[in-house]
């Protein structure tokens, strides 16, 4: 069985934590005594039923505000697959949990609420999710119950977002018309709209593809940490210790330790008393090398045949996470992978205007705000192009006065 | 569909030795809080796959309030033999002797509350930087929102609204003096997760997860191990039960379940069927709607 990660995006007035609810509710993920805590609680929808909506809020904060400020992570498994929902806010205010829930994400749900079709939160919603790189977008159409179930209105819809996703390059959209409230299409099929013949949403996300990046070309192992027991049986033991962010390693690769450059071939690869010929992307592995050279953490072995690129200039997209607005002229810390060194943002080329989609020359970059910069780092990164391959284009800022996390980094290429 | 996608116990598994890579290699003195329950049993196993044939890069540090189960501390002492690693114990008893922590009398006293003290005194005794531990956040709504690396100040403390965002797997580990991180490898996993993955890799567990027969008590409508810890009186009548446990804590707020569920096949048969949450069985989350927000706001586990 595997494990489908997805992100929902919308927000409170779109039905989004009772369309959770509703899932967890129909597939039976909620326990007696959640329940009874449901029942307790006061809060009841307008016909008496109990408010799914309350399944998802976590914190004092939000049951008093009533709204959700954070990522939430819910778990339910049906018989074919296990499912971990990143429950993320979808005001504006909030653009970086989403883009937090969204970068572990294989998927996302982007909610449109029948009566308004295509907002301009759609519209923002939508590019953070091009922008993240998610595979997949499952376009709920929801509130059908409040438009008499009207086909019409759900294919204008339907067309309306067809521009949205060809602008923004979303390949692989579905569409579906629900009511989370009444239950349509969610986990059952929809009596009060016979004319879908497609999936209800469980369906599709128990059927959607989990892509994994297993090509040789892509082989990608950041090390963590060196092995090395330096007892007396086991004296010359030095194995170093990952998990394989993209791609696929074999014994007797010849493989390219980045960024020195040196070379070697596989011997081994294991796992406590485990013995692999082979090992592919989300593995955690212990590998050995021929050759005795310099390799300590931050460094990431490459098929010799495929490397990633390797530069200290690189241009990428940038999501700003801080309340304290970007310094061009502050050194920051880059983490990407098990490597952190030194960085400025040398230049803002733009920013984008997430809700028009438009471009914005302007020099400040606050919270939440999402642009192109060009990024000059202390030690060379190697990387590949994030929306070719995440596991290794994704990167964080940390800002060293405070060490919190201030940046999300989308790697696009390196500067010549 | 593409051959390579991991089962999802491995997924989980790959994903926890990860993080507990990332422990090792981005701090100075973690610990690794070991409680004698089945999650933190299941790290254990996750750092053997990270790092043998190595030693730990981390102790096991037991937070002992005195009122465990016998059988707990017998599978501890056992295992940290087998395992030939280094075990710290904090003893609740101690923060009560040096006064920094005070007995709570009445018939619902419990050392539950009194471990952040000795938890909070132990980090700071041996100076630890990181404590893994084996929260997950399908227990309970707070932990839904907590972070895999979660930032305390120097107080223990969590401060849910300055979480620091957590992107892909990359873990941000920088803290000041004095701070610590407390570190989830396992938050991605169900309750029930934890028990196949139990079963695949055939860890042994202390006997009280098993059904056996025990004298028993009722307390505010849950079944207790009868024990003195409890403050028992002549309105508590024992009765002879065959029960098991579904977490494994201290004694005084850990409630029993009545079960026939001899073997791991049943246990996860049982849990399969339950319909009561395993934090359902602990009397201390029962308070109010947001007691594990507050008691992770002090610096608890």
């Amino acid at each position: 069985m595997e494990i489908l990660k997805f992100i929902t995006a919308g927000s409170v007035d779109d039905g989004k934590s009772t369309l959770i609810g509703r899932l967890l509710y129909d597939t039976d993920a909620i326990l007696a005594d959640q329940l009874e805590a449901l029942h307790r609680s006061n809060r009841k929808n307008d016909d008496g039923t109990i408010d799914l909506a309350i399944l998802t809020d976590g914190l004092k904060a939000e049951r008093e505000q009533g709204i959700t400020i954070d990522v939430a992570y819910k778990y339910f498994q049906t018989e074919k697959r296990k499912f971990i929902i990143a429950d993320a806010p979808g005001h504006i205010q909030y653009t970086r949990n989403m883009v937090t829930g969204a970068s572990n994400a294989n998927l996302a749900i982007i909610l449109i609420d029948a009566r308004k079709g295509v907002v301009e939160q759609t519209n923002r919603h939508s590019f953070l999710v091009s922008l993240l790189a998610l595979p997949q977008v499952v376009v709920c159409v929801n509130k059908m119950d409040m438009v008499d179930y009207d086909e019409a209105t759900f294919n204008q819809i339907v067309s309306q977002y067809k521009v949205l996703a060809s602008k923004l390059n979303l390949q692989n959209v579905t569409y579906i018309p629900v009511s989370a409230l009444k239950g349509d299409n969610i986990v059952n099929q929809s009596a009060n709209m016979a004319w879908y013949n497609g999936k209800n949403l469980l369906e599709h996300l128990e059927t959607a593809e989990i892509p994994v990046d297993d090509s040789a070309a892509h082989a990608r192992f950041p090390v963590q940490w060196v092995v090395r027991p330096q007892t007396e049986e086991l004296h010359d033991y030095r194995g170093y210790a990952g998990r394989i962010s993209s791609g696929a390693f074999k014994v007797n690769d010849q493989v390219t330790v980045l960024p020195s450059g040196f070379s070697s071939t596989i011997t081994k690869i294991e796992l406590l008393d485990k013995e692999f010929d082979e090992a592919f992307a989300g593995q955690s592995v212990t590998i050995h090398l021929q050759d005795d050279i310099d390799i300590s953490r931050g460094d990431v072995l490459v098929n010799s045949s495929a490397k990633p690129e390797v530069s200290q200039l690189i241009e990428a997209d940038l999501c700003w996470m801080d309340t304290r607005a970007l310094d061009t002229s502050l050194t920051y810390l880059i983490q990407h992978n098990s490597k952190v060194t030194r960085c400025r943002i040398q230049e803002v080329l733009y920013k984008f205007n997430i809700n028009t989609l438009d471009k914005v020359y302007e020099e400040e970059f606050k919270l939440n705000d999402i642009g192109r910069v060009i990024i000059k780092t202390a030690d060379p990164l190697a990387f590949d192009v994030y929306q070719n391959n995440k596991a290794n284009g994704g990167a964080i800022i940390i800002d060293s006065r405070t060490n919190v996390t201030v940046g999300a980094l989308m790697l696009r290429a390196a500067v010549e | 569909m593409s051959k390579h996608n991991l089962d999802y116990l491995d997924e989980l598994e790959a994903e926890a030795i990860h993080i507990l890579r990332e422990v090792a290699g981005q701090f100075e003195k973690p610990a690794l809080l070991f409680s004698g329950g089945k999650d933190s049993i299941t790290l254990v196993r996750l750092a053997e796959k990270a790092f043998r044939p190595g030693k730990f890069p981390f102790p096991l540090v037991h937070i002992d309030t005195g009122h465990n189960f016998p059988e707990t501390i017998q599978y501890r002492d056992k295992m940290v033999a087998r395992l030939g690693e280094k075990l710290i114990i904090g003893h609740v008893q101690d923060s009560i002797d040096q006064g920094k922590a005070i007995e709570q009398k009445g018939k619902n006293a419990s050392r539950n509350a009194l471990q952040t003290v000795t938890l909070l005194d132990t980090i700071a005794h041996h100076q630890f930087d990181a404590c893994i531990g084996g929260a997950r956040r399908d227990e309970e709504k707070a932990r839904a929102k907590e972070r895999i690396f979660s930032v305390r100040d120097e107080f223990g403390q969590w401060d849910p609204k300055r979480q620091r965002p957590e992107l892909w797997n990359i873990y941000n580990g920088k803290i000041h003096k004095g701070e610590n991180v407390r570190v989830f490898p396992i938050s991605n996993w169900t309750e029930l997760d934890v028990w196949n993955y139990i079963r695949r890799e055939n860890i042994a567990l202390p006997s009280i997860y098993f059904a056996h027969e025990r004298d028993c008590i009722t307390r505010n409508g849950q079944l207790m191990a009868a024990a003195e810890f409890l403050n028992m009186d002549e309105e508590d009548v024992i009765t002879r039960r065959n029960v098991r446990f579904r977490t494994v804590g201290d004694m005084t707020c850990t409630a029993a379940v009545e079960s026939d569920a001899y073997l791991i096949d049943d246990i996860i048969d049982e849990i399969s069927a339950s319909k009561i949450s395993e934090r359902g069985a602990r009397m201390d989350d029962k308070v109010s709607e947001a007691a594990m927000e507050d008691r992770k706001k002090g610096g608890y586990f």
